[in-house]
């Protein structure tokens, strides 16, 4: 139903063009305009379709809480005697048995009659909402119209006010961008305000002990809740810097290796390969550590264990044992190889903007490449190098799949490579994923996260991105 | 000179001729890290494919039972064919084939049912819905084995592994034997796989709910983001005035392009579904998220490549008398074209293996079906990916493997068309 509605303005602007173009070529008759008469049209279009659109807009915006607003004017006493969700839930059913569908819950004596009542009155209420908006749409347009027909004179300069228009809408677009950092802001602070209002900031970035269970009833033992993020920073930093650890040195002696010492053949097949690498989703990424590294690992740390069992260091054999498929080494080494490209491409860009004659002058004094290398480029490119790599650790931190899939779910204060581990990530999955009490302070406190992981990783990156930035004019 | 110098060239000689070697040797050896680094990359590239393709190629391939069945009318109400019992009554008749009696507590026609796969039941009433005379007469009923017998025939259930660890019992073997020596056994191509949506059975799940799903994401995404990306960008590049404002929306652009992906979905669950009432797990909300995470991708790609429209195309425009906007729409903006629909095919790409996001607004949970229409919960392909993969049945290992192939296939396709679309339409000026 609303969904034609959104067709009116269209059908509205085709009609207001094809006309607009007859009266401009009537009046235009013998004069030399100012614009053409697909011009004037357009201008006429516009002045037609804006309020049409508008109004049907607005009516699909608020049009439900207007009539969720009468409903409630004059509604049975059972029904003012529910408490708020369930109203909710009985106005919902209302709309369903409205729209013909059978109602999702059974309500008992009283409400299933009143249910009926309203609903009757609910369809009513629909039918003149849609005659309303399609009446209040055609009247819209209509003053639009006429005030526009009424304008197509040969002197009016119809072509700088589409324009106009035209250039409006450019920074409409441009502001969705910031209307959606605005959202994301505003949606992770909303809702974490909430949280910490019942968790105190502090004890969420300091506290050691994290297990969201909270009790849904109030005897409940052993679920009271504790929301101390410490032990899920340490298990993403160990998880980041284990991922460094094998993308900062491979990523970067790629592009070394790509830039100073590749010839062009061995560039057009390694640099295709990098790039399917970074197109991968980082879903396949988890499949793969979750099914095939993480078995190895335990097989391989397993057997090395069994050696060592009884032996001098029995002590190190019996951990080794007990070493999981989801230990922190599988999903960092994992994600460490999904991030070599991002820094090796980064690295690349910022290694060839080094400028040549910095090479040559070494050349010519007799180093070799790597002396090149290492003590002339890579000085000169080291805060763009240091800026990449602050990019990647800001991918490693915000990165979900992977760890979700990979890394285990135990909240553990611990730097041990082995053990398991869980990440500020996975537990937003976690949390949000399961059934979901509306509401609760387990729920909440996924939002609290997002807002911790949002504002490290956007610091990270003004911070990466400001370096980059410095640097790049340096040799401009 | 020379000779009173002799003997002390020599010996720097002789010292620089040692410092060379050892010089060139770490040139050597600084040249292998860098081999080594990319045998790193390419290898591992090389060993994920290698992997997803020997753990999923099997799962295109099938076994079925083409078995015949006397369709016993004392057990067929011809009213209501599909309420008879089809499993139990070809298990049954399967033992007295093989001569087996079936124990009280019905133990051994229990393990005949599960050779074969549910399905039987709706293949076999379907059967009987369609041609009523078939009771009383034995007819060829072609169904699905079980997953563990599939997985039996392929080989991943060994015969060595010790009875209690493997999901096939040892009578199970003997029997499975039997119908294959009997000739009852085929193997197919698993069309299942592209025709049907997802299931809680391995042996008749399919990823075409998941595709279409999908499809109906990409499109509410390309649908939105392409529009308002290419406008942004043209009013960035080519309108906006070098002033606070403007560079206060590139800043925004840039560090929305860095926000982890997690993010966009906490955005879309508390504002899509918490606040505008949209449908859960719908493509709609998976489409608009996926929009707003497409959208800084788009406009940095459009950016670029009108930037790379040489100005003089501007000038000559501009001395011809048209105005701006004339002079962007219709001169700039289709020079810039090929680069841009390059762009926004390769972030659609990209937007199509992006799961995070998904799993928030509720994509995790199981969809049967396929959508017809983007208000209906569907899943997505990635998600069904992650969905598989916390699946306990190991038949679904092997089709998950299978569903990565196929995601990867739809973005080798879409990544072509770009460079294709490239090669033949980029001008270099």
């Amino acid at each position: 139903m609303s969904a034609l509605l959104f067709l009116l303005p269209i059908v509205l602007a085709v009609a207001a063009f094809v006309a607009g173009r007859a009266v401009a070529h009537r009046r235009f008759d013998g004069v030399r305009p100012h614009s053409r008469p697909s011009q004037h049209a357009a201008l006429a279009a516009i002045w037609v379709a804006v309020p049409a659109l508008v109004v049907v807009l607005a009516a699909a915006l608020f049009g439900g809480q207007v009539e969720r607003g009468l409903l409630e004017a004059d509604q049975p006493a059972a029904v003012v005697a529910l408490d708020d969700i369930r109203r909710d839930a009985f106005y919902a059913d209302v709309h369903r048995v409205a729209g013909g569908e059978t109602p999702l819950q059974t309500w008992e004596a009283p409400l299933s009659a009143d249910l009926q009542s309203q609903a009757v009155r609910a369809g009513q209420l629909d039918s003149i909402r849609l005659v309303g908006a399609l009446a209040a749409a055609l009247l819209a347009a209509a003053i639009g119209g006429l005030f526009a027909f009424s304008r197509i004179r040969p002197d009016l300069r119809a072509r700088n006010r589409v324009e106009g228009w035209v250039v409006g809408v450019l920074l409409a677009c441009a502001a969705v961008a910031v209307l959606t950092t605005v959202g994301i802001v505003a949606s992770l602070l909303i809702d974490a305000t909430r949280f910490f209002e019942r968790v105190p900031v502090q004890e969420f970035l300091l506290g050691t002990q994290w297990s969201p269970q909270t009790a849904i009833r109030a005897d409940q033992v052993g679920s009271t809740g504790a929301f101390g993020a410490l032990p899920l920073f340490a298990g993403t930093f160990l998880i980041m810097l284990i991922a460094m650890a094998v993308a900062a040195p491979v990523g970067l002696m790629s592009a070394i290796y790509l830039s100073e010492y590749a010839g062009p053949t061995t560039r057009a097949i390694v640099k295709p390969v990098l790039e399917i690498l970074a197109g991968v989703p980082t879903v396949v990424y988890g499949f793969f550590a979750a099914l095939t590294v993480g078995p190895a690992f335990r097989a391989f740390f397993n057997g090395i264990g069994a050696q060592l069992i009884g032996g001098p260091l029995d002590g190190l054999g019996q951990y080794l044992m007990l070493v999981q498929n989801q230990m922190a080494l599988v999903a960092g080494g994992v994600m460490g190889i999904m991030l070599i490209p991002f820094v090796s491409s980064l690295s690349d860009d910022i290694i060839n903007a080094v400028p040549q004659s910095l090479r040559d002058g070494s050349y010519a004094m007799g180093a070799t490449k790597s002396e090149t290398v290492g003590r002339v480029l890579m000085p000169a490119a080291l805060p763009g190098v240091a800026g990449a790599l602050l990019l990647a650790v800001s991918r490693a931190v915000g990165e979900t799949m992977i760890v979700t899939m990979a890394a285990g779910l135990a909240a553990r204060l611990t730097l041990n490579p082995l053990d398991t581990v869980t990440t500020v990530t996975v537990q937003i999955v976690t949390l949000l994923t399961g059934d979901q009490e509306f509401d609760s302070a387990k729920t909440l406190s996924a939002f609290g996260l997002g807002l911790t992981l949002f504002l490290a990783t956007l610091v990270l990156n003004i911070v990466a991105q400001r370096i980059v930035q410095t640097y790049r004019q340096q040799y401009d | 000179m020379t000779d009173a110098l002799a003997p002390t060239t020599a010996d720097r000689a002789a010292r620089l001729q040692k410092g060379l070697r050892r010089r060139y040797a770490r040139e050597r050896r600084f040249q292998l890290y860098g081999l080594l680094a990319i045998g790193v990359a390419v290898g591992f590239l090389v060993l994920l494919l290698g992997r997803i393709w020997t753990q999923g190629n099997t799962a295109f391939w099938a076994h079925e039972a083409a078995i015949p069945v006397y369709m016993d009318p004392a057990r067929i109400d011809p009213a209501y064919p599909q309420g008879t019992n089809f499993p139990q009554m070809v298990a049954e008749q399967q033992l007295a084939r093989l001569g087996v009696t079936d124990d009280a507590a019905g133990r051994a026609s229990t393990e005949m049912r599960q050779i074969f796969s549910s399905e039987l039941k709706f293949v076999a009433g379907d059967m009987i819905k369609a041609d009523p005379s078939l009771i009383g007469r034995t007819v060829t009923v072609t169904a699905p084995l079980s997953d563990d017998a599939d997985l039996f025939f392929k080989g991943e259930i060994g015969r060595d592994t010790p009875e209690e660890q493997r999901r096939v019992t040892d009578r199970q073997i003997g029997w499975l034997d039997r119908l294959q020596d009997d000739g009852f056994v085929k193997r197919t191509f698993n069309g299942r796989m592209f025709t049907s949506g997802d299931s809680t059975e391995p042996e008749l799940a399919g990823v075409l709910g998941a595709v279409v799903g999908s499809a109906l994401m990409l499109l509410v995404t390309a649908l939105l983001a392409i529009p308002i990306g290419v406008a942004a960008a043209i009013w960035l590049e080519e309108f906006a005035p070098r002033n606070r404002l403007s560079a206060f929306i590139e800043v925004n652009i840039n560090n929305l392009a860095a926000v982890p992906s997690i993010v966009y979905g906490l955005l879309g669950l508390a504002l899509f579904i918490n606040w505008m009432q949209l449908p859960r797990s719908s493509p709609l909300v998976g489409g608009l998220v996926l929009a707003l995470m497409a959208l800084p991708t788009i406009i940095i790609a459009t950016r670029s490549s009108l930037k790379a429209v040489p100005p003089s195309i501007r000038e000559a425009a501009l001395a011809l008398g048209a105005s701006k906007t004339q002079t962007v729409f219709q001169h700039v903006l289709p020079l810039a074209l090929p680069g841009v629909m390059t762009g926004a095919i390769i972030s659609m790409a990209h937007a199509l293996g992006e799961t995070a996001p998904l799993l928030l607004i509720g994509m995790v949970s199981f969809v049967p079906g396929v959508a017809t229409s983007v208000a209906e919960p569907t899943g997505a392909l990635p998600s069904l990916i992650y969905i598989w993969e916390n699946a306990s049945e190991r038949a679904f290992h092997e089709r998950t493997a299978a569903a990565i192939m196929v995601l990867l296939a739809l973005m080798i396709v879409m990544n072509a068309a770009a460079i294709v679309l490239r090669r033949r339409f980029e001008r270099r000026w």
